[in-house]
This record gives structure tokens, C-alpha cells and sequence, in this order.
């Protein structure tokens, strides 16, 4: 079976059609959203009918920090993201604020788990930057294998009964097997807001049948994308943010 | 049904399982077969009991990461791996030919087989390094020779892989390699370097030529490191006949820092095989080691040197390309031999590590193949040579980084493909034959290596005005004497 994971859509409409298309292209069998599907982008409605629709259809959604802003507004966010969020608020219908949260915050699938931060308890919502924090997170599981975003960064982390860690930027298209005798952390990066360096969407598609798991990177119209978050009047870092993929 | 152990006579998965035919400190092989392959196999297993190095089974998991994505001659081919019981396995091709183990009762050897065999191993590790592959663990026992003369690299539990988790870097705070042969920045435990592999190969070249190894087989972390700062025997001291281009490019290899060897294996094989034109400097008339004083400051006062900086090059990304230039000297080609050398004056920098060969054909009557002096008495072969380097004065490159070629053949486009071929260039530079006339007699050379050739191919053609510069319509294409091809 073919899974494709995916993270941190940010309501980036175009950023998630590029990712959904290209994951039917490598024949993907299961879909699962790690969270934070609204949140800094322009087309919250458009996205939220998306998720809704692959769900419906048998999709994994668990809820991200963004996710669960939208009914709440107890957490601290930077400037520019409370200003998104609060207009965001604004944007979206019953329909998909009712199906925000209704969203868990973790799902187990056999020996996989889905989160969107870490295994660990929440609050705080918790980045896994480094190896020592991808060890906690593995520490907080049981799950053979996890899978996350938040951090809008692709890492791969393995950790053996011994304790021993190994951490790995994953190189794009390459599929890294996933040997049985450690337990993994991955984090897929971000569909719709990439932080490192470069502006393509970032998702992951995991094959059980192999054990391997291939980090992509695909190209969507980022200009439009930003050019979107200018029109509705949201922050223009925002959109800077998008070109750079920072 | 799955066996719970690996023993003779046991079916794996459809593989039939012979002899074992080795037995080591981490795995153990068996001779096995398939109906299905018409080629022997080998089934390779970690030892998985108590008080096993755990290096053996983080070996394993990497050889079954590794081997199922490398290809070509160089390596042994995968075929499977599985698990029967608790006992993981792999299965690939077993090389019928030897390990350049036994060679060791025979040494030193004649330094010009050990020139040409160091040279089919640089051809090897290049394929390799060219395949994100460092392999860390180049000795003797894990060379073997294909019947068809190539050599192939065995055991990849040690190696990186520059696109895949290095379980085996993260794993162990202690460097892991074979002693005599780790690369100084290996043992310092930087295992990113293909460089490292030809650090191994020059140990090798060494140990072969001299029948000492240079660095000797410490057992302890603190003499492994001697090897940062205390340099070896030249190995013309031990071996006089040992020529100073071959102890040139084996003290190269052996470079501290790896920047100071070949920018890729491909250069080293290159110079190994064209002795003529390795560049001599002080390595290749050193006649003793190092004086105490340079030994202690590189000890204590220059630790720096010791820790690998800069630019690492993990993959071949290009830029220290081995380009060979073809040149006709003809006086009729002179304005496309003109126009060559502006575009690859042009190309150098922007590749600082470039290697640039400047080849030229001399073609051989297909009847009379000796004649190689010319009317006048003088030899056409040198004659060339000093027109080559003529052509190149003005790229100003030092020695070391050009040569000069002077093939030959009947036909050019053979020679020159034959040269990219066994030198893995990767780059070539070639001119369009300027008068379509010359070219309908004598063919294209340019477009049979640029159809040809296993890399990238410029064809530098001087601009001539079409008639379609000229006018809106579409060309004639039955005007020959205007079209180009």
C-alpha cells in the first residue's frame, strides 16, 4: 500500500492540488493530512472543501495548532499568523469550522501514528528541530513508525532499542528504506508554506510493501499563490515568505 | 515454509543454498544458486548471536540499503534479500574471480602492474563515487577481478551513502575501517569524502610497490592518527626503481588533507595511465620522510590541517570534469580551432578542477600502419604534440591540469570516442568541420561523438548567415551548401 502524507497546507489551494495530483501520479493508495490545513493562506474555503472531500472519500485528517486556532484563540501566535488567523475566522463557514473540530489530535494505524507535532502531550505544540527532540518524541510512542509536520522542514529520524540515534535530511525523490530494526520519525515538510529554502510544496508517500519512504518536492505556482495572499490583504510577509520558501 | 537458519542444502526463498564459503567476524557467505540465473550467487548474512559486534548488523542494514541501487561492472549485482527465521539475508552475484588477497605472499610487485591495477581500481571507485557511493573499506580483500578484467568492490557495511541515512556514522562514536588503509579524515570519523577511497588505494599502491605498508597496522585509535601528521617512507627509498611519477601520484593519494589528492578517481586512473603527463613536484623526488621539527609543528602548532574544511565534494556535482578538447590542425580548420579554444577559455572558470586533454587524431593509412614519419623526416607524432600545446598556450592552465594526446587511427571519431570511453571524460569539445564539401566526403566527426559519446557533447561551429537570416520564409532545405548538419 501507497500512503501519501501530507502537511501544513496553510490554505495554499494550488500548492495541495500540485500535491494531490502528483501523488495519483505515483499511484497512491491512502491519503493522510498531518494538520494545519488553514493559517497563513488566502484560500481557506477552497482547501477546507478539499480535506472535507478526501475525507468523505476515506482520507486520515488529524487537527494541526492552526486547525484548532480557528475555534480558540488561547494560543500565542507571531503577529503576522494571528492576523491571518483572525481573518481566516472569518472566512470559513460551519461546515468546515464544525469539520475543524471534530478533527483528532492523533490516529493510529496499526503500528503507524499520525500526529501533527509530536507524540508528546499538548499544549505547547512542540517542533522537532533536532535529533534530541526527534528522541523525545520516540520516546513519547510506542508507534513503530511516526509521522508529522509542524516544523515545514523534511527530516527523516531513526532510533535503534539501544537508544542510538540517526537523523537525515531526506533527498528529494530518493526512496529511503526504512529498515525494521529501528523505529522512525518522519517529518514530511509543509505542502503550503516551505521554510527551507526552496518554495516547491513538500510531501511524503510511504510503501509499506517496501519499507521505503520518498520525500517529493513539486513545483506549483507560487506567484499566484502569493499574489493571492496580497489580494485578500493579508500580511505581505506572507507572501514574501512563500516566494523564498523561508 | 522458511528454514529457521542459513545451512547447506537449505532453499531461501527459491535460492538454493551450496557450501559456505566464508566465515568472518560479522558475516558469513554461502555459495548459492537459482534455476532462473544463469550465474552463481552468494547468500551473505550478518552473525547475530551474543557479544556480536553490533557493527555487524548496522553493516548489514546498510549493505541492504546500499547494494540494491548500485549497477554496473564494479560491483557485485543484487538480486534479493529476505529473512528466513530471524536471519536476515541478501543475495547477489558471486565474482568467480579471486580477491587481491593472495597477491600479497607475492609482493612488492613490478610497479608497472601496480600502476596499471591502481588505475582499474580508480576506474571502479570513480563508477562507484559517480553512484553517491563512498566505499570506506578499500583493501586487497575486497577487490576482486571479473574474468572480463574489470574490477569490482565488495562489502558495503562500511560505505556512505550520499543520499541515504549513514546509520553506520551515527551509530559509532569509534571510526570504523580496515587500519592500514582509513583516510585521515576517516579516522577522525568524516566518512563524507570520496576522496577517503583513494587515500585506501594509495595504502594499497604503496603496500604493493614496496611490500610495506605505509602507515604499518596500528591497533589503537592513537596510533591510527599518527597518520595526520607523521607522513610515510617514500616509497622510492625502500623500492629505487619505483619512477618519480609513480611515487608522485602515491603520495598524492596519501595527502592529509583530501583536498591536496586527485579531485576525483577519475583523474587519478588519468594520471596512472598517462605517466608521461603527470605533473612532478617535490612528492616525487622526496627521498626521506618529513625533518622531527615539520612532523612536531604539524603535531602540536598546525592542528587545523587535520580537520577537513571547505567545499566537500559528497557527489560528483561537476565541477572538477575531466573535458577533453578535439582539434583539428588542419590550416583549414584553423578559425574553428580558434573559436575552440574561446569557448573552453569561457568554460574553465566556472570549473575550477577541470582537467582539460587536448586530443588531436593522426590518421593512419588503413593499409600502411607505420608510417609515423613524414616526408621531411620529422616525426609527425611530435610535431602535433607541439602544435597541441601551441593551441593551448593562451588557456594558461599549469601543468597538471592539461595533456596533450596525439591519437591514432583510421578514423577519428573512433579514436576520440575510444579515448572518452576508457578515460571516463566527461565532457567533450569538438568543432563542426567548417566546409560542408570536406563533410559530405568525409563524413561528420563531430556528429558521430556527438551521437555516440556516453557524455555531455559541445559542437562549436563558427556563425554563418542562412538565407532564412535574411527573409521571413521557410529554408530551403535542398540548398545543402547553406544548411548546417
Amino acid at each position: 500500500m501507497r500512503i501519501a502524507l501530507m502537511a501544513d497546507i496553510h490554505a495554499n489551494r494550488l500548492a495541495l492540488e500540485a500535491c494531490l495530483e502528483h501523488a495519483r501520479g505515483q499511484r497512491m493508495d491512502r491519503l493522510v493530512f498531518l494538520g494545519d490545513y488553514v493559517g497563513y493562506g488566502a484560500q481557506p474555503n477552497e482547501v477546507m472543501e478539499q480535506i472535507m472531500a478526501e475525507a468523505a472519500r476515506g482520507a486520515t485528517a488529524v487537527a494541526g495548532n492552526h486547525d484548532q486556532a480557528v475555534a480558540n484563540d488561547r494560543d500565542v501566535m507571531t503577529p503576522d499568523a494571528e492576523t491571518a488567523m483572525a481573518w481566516t475566522r472569518g472566512q470559513l463557514g460551519p461546515a468546515a469550522r464544525d469539520f475543524l473540530s471534530s478533527l483528532p489530535l492523533r490516529f493510529e494505524d496499526g503500528t503507524r501514528l499520525y500526529v501533527h507535532a509530536s507524540p508528546q502531550t499538548y499544549p505547547p505544540w512542540i517542533y522537532i528541530r533536532e535529533s534530541r527532540d526527534a528522541r523525545r518524541a520516540l520516546e513519547a510512542s510506542r508507534a513503530q513508525t511516526v509521522f508529522c509536520g509542524h516544523t515545514h522542514l523534511p527530516a527523516l529520524h531513526g532510533i535503534t532499542a539501544t537508544g542510538q540515534l540517526v537523523s537525515f535530511t531526506p533527498v528529494p525523490s530518493v526512496p529511503v528504506p526504512l529498515p525494521p530494526h529501528r523505529r522512525w520519525l518522519t517529518v514530511v515538510g509543509a505542502v503550503g508554506q516551505s521554510r527551507d529554502g526552496n518554495p516547491a510544496a513538500a510531501y511524503a508517500l510511504l510503501d509499506t510493501t517496501t519499507s521505503e519512504i520518498t520525500h517529493f518536492r513539486v513545483p506549483y505556482d507560487v506567484q499566484a499563490a502569493a499574489a493571492s495572499i496580497l489580494e485578500a490583504g493579508l500580511p505581505p510577509a506572507l507572501a514574501r515568505r512563500l516566494r523564498e520558501g523561508r | 515454509m522458511h528454514p529457521e537458519t542459513i545451512a547447506p542444502g537449505t532453499i531461501l526463498d527459491g535460492f538454493c543454498v551450496g557450501e559456505r564459503i566464508h566465515r568472518g567476524g560479522m558475516a558469513s557467505l554461502w555459495a548459492a544458486s537459482h534455476p532462473d540465473i544463469p550465474f552463481p550467487l552468494l547468500v551473505k548474512a550478518p552473525i547475530l548471536s551474543e557479544g556480536t559486534d553490533p557493527a555487524a548488523i548496522v553493516g548489514f542494514e546498510m549493505e541492504q540499503m546500499i547494494l540494491p541501487r548500485l549497477s554496473g561492472p564494479h560491483v557485485p549485482k543484487f538480486i534479493a534479500q529476505g529473512t528466513t527465521g530471524l536471519q536476515p539475508y541478501l543475495v547477489m552475484e558471486r565474482i568467480p574471480g579471486p580477491s587481491l588477497l593472495p597477491r600479497l605472499t607475492q609482493l612488492p610487485l613490478p610497479w608497472a602492474e601496480v600502476a596499471a591495477l591502481g588505475a582499474r581500481i580508480a576506474m571502479a571507485l570513480d563508477d562507484l563515487h559517480r553512484q553517491h557511493v563512498v566505499h570506506l573499506d578499500v583493501k586487497p580483500s575486497n577487490l576482486l577481478t571479473r574474468p572480463t578484467g574489470e574490477m569490482v568492490l565488495i562489502d558495503f557495511g562500511l560505505s556512505h551513502h550520499d543520499e541515504l541515512p549513514d546509520l553506520m556514522g551515527e551509530e559509532f562514536r569509534l571510526p570504523y575501517g580496515t587500519a592500514p588503509y582509513m583516510a585521515p579524515e576517516q579516522v577522525l570519523g568524516f566518512r563524507k569524502d570520496p576522496r577517503s577511497d583513494q587515500f585506501a588505494l594509495g595504502v594499497l599502491m604503496y603496500f604493493f610497490v614496496t611490500g610495506v605498508r605505509p602507515f604499518g597496522d596500528p591497533q589503537r585509535l592513537s596510533g591510527l592518527k599518527r597518520r595526520l601528521w607523521r607522513d610515510s617512507v617514500p616509497p622510492r627509498l625502500l623500492r629505487p626503481d619505483c619512477p618519480p611519477w609513480l611515487q608522485e601520484i602515491i603520495l598524492r593519494c596519501l595527502e592529509v588533507h583530501p583536498a591536496w589528492r586527485y579531485p576525483t578517481a577519475a583523474h587519478l586512473a588519468l594520471a596512472l595511465r598517462h605517466p608521461d603527463q603527470v605533473k612532478l613536484t617535490a612528492r616525487s623526488e622526496k627521498l626521506r620522510q618529513d625533518s622531527f621539527t615539520t612532523v612536531l609543528r604539524r603535531r602540536f602548532a598546525d592542528r587545523e590541517l587535520s580537520i577537513p574544511t571547505g567545499k566537500t565534494p559528497t557527489q560528483h556535482d561537476g565541477d572538477a570534469p575531466i573535458l577533453a578538447v578535439a582539434i583539428d590542425l588542419s590550416p583549414e580548420a584553423a578559425p574553428t580551432a580558434e573559436l575552440l579554444r574561446t569557448m573552453v577559455a569561457h568554460m574553465l572558470p566556472a570549473l575550477p578542477g577541470a582537467r582539460v586533454a587536448c586530443l588531436n587524431v593522426f590518421k593512419l593509412g588503413r593499409i600502411t600502419l607505420d608510417q609515423t614519419v613524414d616526408d621531411q623526416g620529422r616525426n609527425i607524432h611530435l610535431q602535433r604534440l607541439v602544435e597541441l600545446r601551441h593551441w593551448a598556450e593562451s588557456l594558461g592552465l599549469e601543468e597538471g591540469r592539461i595533456s596533450f594526446h596525439v591519437l591514432q587511427s583510421p578514423d577519428s571519431a573512433s579514436a576520440i570516442l575510444h579515448y572518452v570511453n576508457a578515460n571516463r571524460v566527461d565532457h567533450v569539445v569538438i568543432g563542426a568541420r567548417a566546409s560542408s564539401l570536406r563533410r559530405s566526403l568525409l563524413g561528420s566527426v563531430s556528429s558521430q561523438v556527438a551521437a555516440q559519446a556516453p557524455c555531455t557533447v559541445t559542437v562549436v561551429r563558427s556563425r554563418r548567415l542562412r538565407k532564412s537570416d535574411f527573409s521571413q520564409e521557410p529554408e530551403d532545405q535542398s540548398d545543402v551548401p547553406w544548411t548546417v548538419g
